[in-house]
């Protein structure tokens, strides 16, 4: 086992609380029945079929993402203080987004930079000046973490638009209970199945004011085709909300409305999986047949509410990532409870200076990138990668930023060998509308790689259930 | 319900139908070219089929040969035409996979089974496939896919439009079929009751899976007013445009009590049925079989047009 | 002085299509230097949703017709006082920052030609107040671009009017933004009308110019088609990143058919 990375399962002092009802379980676990098993619950998913990318990076829409069975646990105690932090974190972002379309406060502070805001792509003109419901831009807030000491969390990004994934935490729990039940029955794990009806109660929370009744929820996806429809069918069936297309909608008079086979029913509340851009062709892409034609007037006149808010992914910038902390200071008068991965502004001078000498240790993303693409990781790479790297960066600067290689933590997996160490990182879901609530678990992505850093499903990533159990 | 998902409810059951149907045309096809001595050979009967889909030009301009294997790969497995049976059920899943939620999984199971034999159909050698092992398998997948919509679907509107896809697009299949026998294969009215027209007509109904069933029905002699009351005005006979209309209409007025109020599309359907239930043979004959099923077909059309208004497109109030 | 507007703008289909959704822009801004006496926008057999208005203080409403249509009329009547401003937008009520209107769309994307527009109209003026400035570049722009109705149609770019070398208000207004983007200065597209005087001068009752923020001063029009500010010739409509996002209305076909569009725009200056 690497000494240089924090093994949530064994440390220094041997074998960590959460864990302690596992030990027995994997030792004992012959071969056979290992494999067994796995065998089972790759059936499971491919009969629930979920068979889709995370996190948007395309692929084969028909694989499988790799499901290890080797649980990831933490104390009731060390989510605790993941909880508050997330809380947090996602309340000072909504502070952020109202602030952003009304006065800007934040920025006539002289806190972040004007044009870093308003000059961002992801700023829409079109939602200035309006006041969604409850003032809540962004509803789900997924907070992508990772782990390098016993108390020591980084916050490597947050996703405020739609951040996808959520299916994978409730199958991973429902696939774990099918096969270990006597896993649940000796551990207290904190269930997360409540998660589909928290999310049903936050869209409701934020039905437009107009809407006088019980509040008409639809999903609004880009069609079966999508990687993700897959998410959007199983999330809608479990809120028992209809799953709409663009075309199923229209726009007519003040409102928004459904066609049925009663004839139109007014929508009171839009969970979007599209983009801003396809949204509204009267609005924003001219060009897109994925939204709804003249669904922002409706929208901006409080007729409908679009959750996320459109806009909303100006707060989840990665070079508006590095101010969050000082968002928690500037709106919630609070000290940050995550820290941020320090984060090196390429578009700066001197923190350019700074990358281009330190290369080989640093991690280099793309400001606009996900996926692990694009992306340098100094440490893995070799030279002729390195000088490749730097001839981009010189470039273009502003397009980079660099944050150094973490020291991922590691939990226990099941790997051909028996049990190793593989690097892990976390992103729960927070939902913000009249309440912040946030389920017990989110999704853990492993990194199946001897020795990677890297946990997108895209570079050999796979996912784990993610427990949270109660301590004596 | 979403008026999508309900379109899609529909026309997974059209496309199923049209699965079938397909099937029981090469197979009608096959057994005519069984024949020995027929007039003009098999040829004209491929060609007589093909053009009572309307799809004789699109055959030619790929294939040019009406010969039997070509035929067979046009109608089975050619997803170009989008009425050959793999096109058919290939739009089926795809529609069935849009609304997964909306149904049971041994009605899905079935749904995406079939597909999967299919590819692996595609993927045997041709020759080692002969039409009748294609036409009994595309008869049992529907008959099994059916069943598990009969036996598991909850009796909501979903159910409904399944049903009234299934019903619309047999009414049309009937009358193309009978049209096809006695408007397109004989080539000449000098034809009519000799050898080869009792032949055609077996074969019409043997494709049909009702040839036992006309027999117990008229007493087993062959008459083209028998067999024609048959396909038409028998509401026994589960084919029939009468037993069609009879079940759009009772969808309908499911439909109707469902949600409460009556529609343009349930009045529409009970003028064709109050046609349908008056009418006799005699009258059929008098106006021309060919003419009376051409405007069967347009007016099942029409109905069809009238259930999307009313409730496929979302618009109506 | 008291303007009457007629407006009508008339789309007739080749065959019918399945409905119509416009977002109208169509009533006057609310500001100083023009007040609405009454103000009228008809559209025969359509939906008209409530007027609302949205952060950058324009007054929007959903029009929509879902029915298969072969035609559609928008008709705008009204009357309204004007005073001159000095083309300086004041008591308009507005959520967006500036700041936010220095981003470019496809249209108002500078080129090399605007550039050395830019430069050449600036040059030693680098010292200027800002308000000098922005009226160096419009003026820069007036002379660049002569105005040449037909030279350029409804989805030119700055940089192609640039090219071409003429063009109409829709160009002059987004090459004009595009300079004052390069000189730092947000920019922004309004849309209007403009009362077209007897004596010939100004052109296009339908019309167009840019605002550009003068630190100090806010908000300040400058016509460059017609070298000058907006004054009480003029109606402000809304305005918007470049003209399709500011057009007074933008419109959607549901099962397009080729369209023929009939425009009259009457403006006139009302006896006192």
């Amino acid at each position: 086992m690497t000494e240089a990375f924090f093994n949530e399962m064994y440390d220094r002092d041997g074998l960590r609380m959460p864990y302690q009802m596992l030990e027995g379980w994997y030792q004992n676990m012959p071969a056979e029945f290992r494999a067994l098993k796995q065998a089972e619950a790759e059936g499971l998913f491919r009969r629930y079929g979920i068979t889709f990318a995370v996190y948007g990076e395309g692929g084969d829409p028909d694989r499988l993402i790799p499901f290890d069975m080797f649980p990831r646990v933490f104390g009731a105690n060390e989510w605790r203080r993941l909880e508050r932090g997330i809380k947090q974190r996602a309340r000072a972002l909504n502070a952020f987004l109202s602030d952003v379309y009304d006065r800007g406060e934040i920025i006539r502070a002289g806190r972040i930079p004007a044009d870093l805001v308003y000059q961002n792509e992801a700023y829409e003109i079109a939602v200035a000046g309006f006041r969604p419901p409850l003032g809540v831009f962004s509803h789900i807030v997924g907070i992508d973490l990772v782990r390098t000491g016993a108390d020591q969390f980084y916050v490597l990004e947050d996703n405020c638009r739609t951040p996808s994934g959520v299916s994978y935490m409730l199958e991973n729990r429902e696939v774990m209970m099918r096969m270990f039940p006597h896993l649940f029955q000796e551990n207290r794990v904190a269930p997360v199945d409540g998660y589909a009806r928290l999310l049903k109660r936050t869209l409701a929370s934020v039905a437009p004011a107009k809407c006088e009744r019980d509040p008409c929820v639809v999903l609004l996806t880009p069609g079966h085709y999508n990687s993700a429809y897959y998410e959007h069918s199983f999330l809608a069936d479990l809120m028992g909300i209809e799953l709409v297309e663009g075309q199923d909608l229209f726009v007519e008079g003040d409102f928004c409305w459904m066609r049925t086979t009663e004839g139109p029913k007014k929508v009171d509340v839009i969970y979007r999986r599209i983009d801003d851009a396809y949204l509204d062709p009267l609005c924003f892409r001219p060009d897109s047949t994925l939204g709804v034609p003249g669904l922002m007037n409706v929208y901006r006149s409080g007729g409908v509410t679009i959750c996320s808010a459109p806009g909303a992914g100006v707060a989840d910038d990665k070079a508006i990532y590095t101010y969050v902390p000082e968002m928690i200071r500037f709106y919630l008068g609070e000290a940050p409870i995550l820290e941020n991965v320090p984060t090196w502004q390429c578009a700066k001078a001197d923190d350019l200076k700074y990358v281009q000498e330190h290369l080989a240790e640093l991690v280099v993303k793309e400001v606009h990138g996900s996926g692990g693409y694009g992306m340098l990781v100094g440490p893995k790479a070799d030279k002729a990668t390195i000088e490749a790297f730097a001839a981009k960066l010189a470039a273009n600067p502003s397009n980079y930023i660099a944050q150094p290689t973490l020291a991922l933590s590691t939990c226990p997996t099941f790997v051909e060998e028996g049990i190793a160490p593989r690097h892990v990182d976390l992103r729960p879901y927070c939902l913000v509308g009249r309440d912040v609530e946030l389920v017990p678990g989110g999704l853990t992505r492993v990194a199946l790689t001897d020795g990677s850093l890297v946990v997108n499903s895209s570079q050999g990533g796979g996912v784990k259930d993610t427990w949270v159990i109660a301590e004596e | 319900m979403l008026s999508r998902t309900a379109a899609n409810l529909f026309w997974m059951a059209r496309y199923l139908e049209r699965s079938e149907t397909t099937a029981r045309l090469l197979d009608l096809g096959f057994r005519n070219a069984l024949l020995p001595n027929a007039g003009g050979g098999f040829r004209n009967e491929w060609g007589a089929i093909l053009q009572s889909k309307g799809t004789l030009q699109q055959f030619t301009d790929k294939y040019g040969d009406l010969v039997q294997r070509n035929a067979e790969s046009f109608l089975f497995f050619d997803l170009e035409n989008p009425s050959s049976v793999a096109s058919c059920i290939t739009a089926a899943r795809e529609n069935a996979r849009i609304v997964r939620t909306a149904l049971t999984s041994q009605v899905w199971d079935a749904i995406n089974t079939s597909f999967q034999e299919l590819k692996a159909l595609t993927r045997r050698e041709r020759s080692s496939l002969e039409v009748p092992e294609l036409t009994d398998w595309t008869l049992r997948t529907a008959a099994l896919i059916r069943g598990a919509i009969e036996t598991t679907q909850l009796r909501n509107d979903g159910y409904r439009f399944m049903n009234l896809g299934y019903a619309v697009e047999r009414a049309d299949n009937t009358a193309r079929l009978l049209d096809v026998k006695y408007y397109v294969l004989l080539p000449s009215v000098a034809y009519i009751g000799s050898g080869l027209d009792n032949y055609q007509w077996t074969t019409l109904l043997r494709a049909l899976s009702a040839h036992r069933a006309y027999n117990w029905a008229y007493g087993g002699e062959l008459s083209a007013a028998q067999i024609a009351h048959f396909l038409i005005l028998n509401p026994k006979f589960p084919r029939s445009l009468l037993s069609c209309c009879l079940e759009v209409n009772e969808h309908l007025d499911h439909l109707g009590r469902i949600y409460g109020r009556s529609s343009p599309a349930q009045e529409a359907a009970r003028t064709l049925l109050g046609e349908l239930a008056e009418a006799r043979i005699e009258d059929v004959f008098d106006e021309g079989l060919h003419e009376f099923l051409t405007r069967m077909i347009s007016e099942n059309a029409g109905l069809g047009q009238c259930i999307n208004d009313q409730y496929l497109t979302g618009e109506a109030r | 002085m008291i303007l009457t507007v007629f407006h009508k703008t008339r789309y007739d289909f080749a065959s019918p299509v399945g409905g119509i959704l416009q977002s109208h822009r169509l009533t006057p801004a609310k500001c100083d230097g023009q007040k609405v006496i009454d103000w009228k926008v008809e559209v025969p057999g359509a939906v008209m949703g409530e007027l609302f208005r949205d952060g950058a203080g324009d007054y929007i409403q959903t029009v929509s017709l879902r029915m298969p249509v072969t035609h559609i009329e928008v008709t705008v009547s009204g009357k309204v006082e004007t005073t001159d401003t000095s083309g300086i937008l004041r008591g308009h009520r507005e959520r967006v920052a500036p700041r936010a209107y220095m981003r470019h769309t496809m249209r108002t994307e500078a080129n090399r030609a605007i550039r050395d527009l830019v430069d050449d109209a600036l040059r030693g003026k680098e010292d200027a107040p800002e308000l000098d400035r922005a009226h160096l570049l419009a003026a820069a722009v007036a002379e660049a671009l002569p105005y040449r109705p037909g030279a350029t149609h409804a989805h030119t770019t700055a940089a192609e009017a640039m090219t071409e070398g003429a063009g109409v208000c829709q160009d002059h207004t987004q090459v004009l933004i595009a300079c004052a983007h390069i000189a730092n200065m947000p920019a922004r597209y309004v849309s209007g009308y403009l009362n077209a005087t007897d004596d010939g001068s100004p052109h296009e009752a339908s019309h167009a110019w840019a605002e550009i923020f003068v630190a100090g001063l806010g908000w300040v029009g400058f016509d460059a088609s017609n070298k000058c500010c907006p004054n009480e010739h003029y109606i402000r409509l809304g305005s918007g990143l470049d003209a399709e996002d500011a057009a007074p209305i933008r419109g959607l076909v549901l099962g397009g058919a080729e369209e023929t569009l009939d425009v009259t725009v009457l403006i006139e200056a009302q006896q006192q």
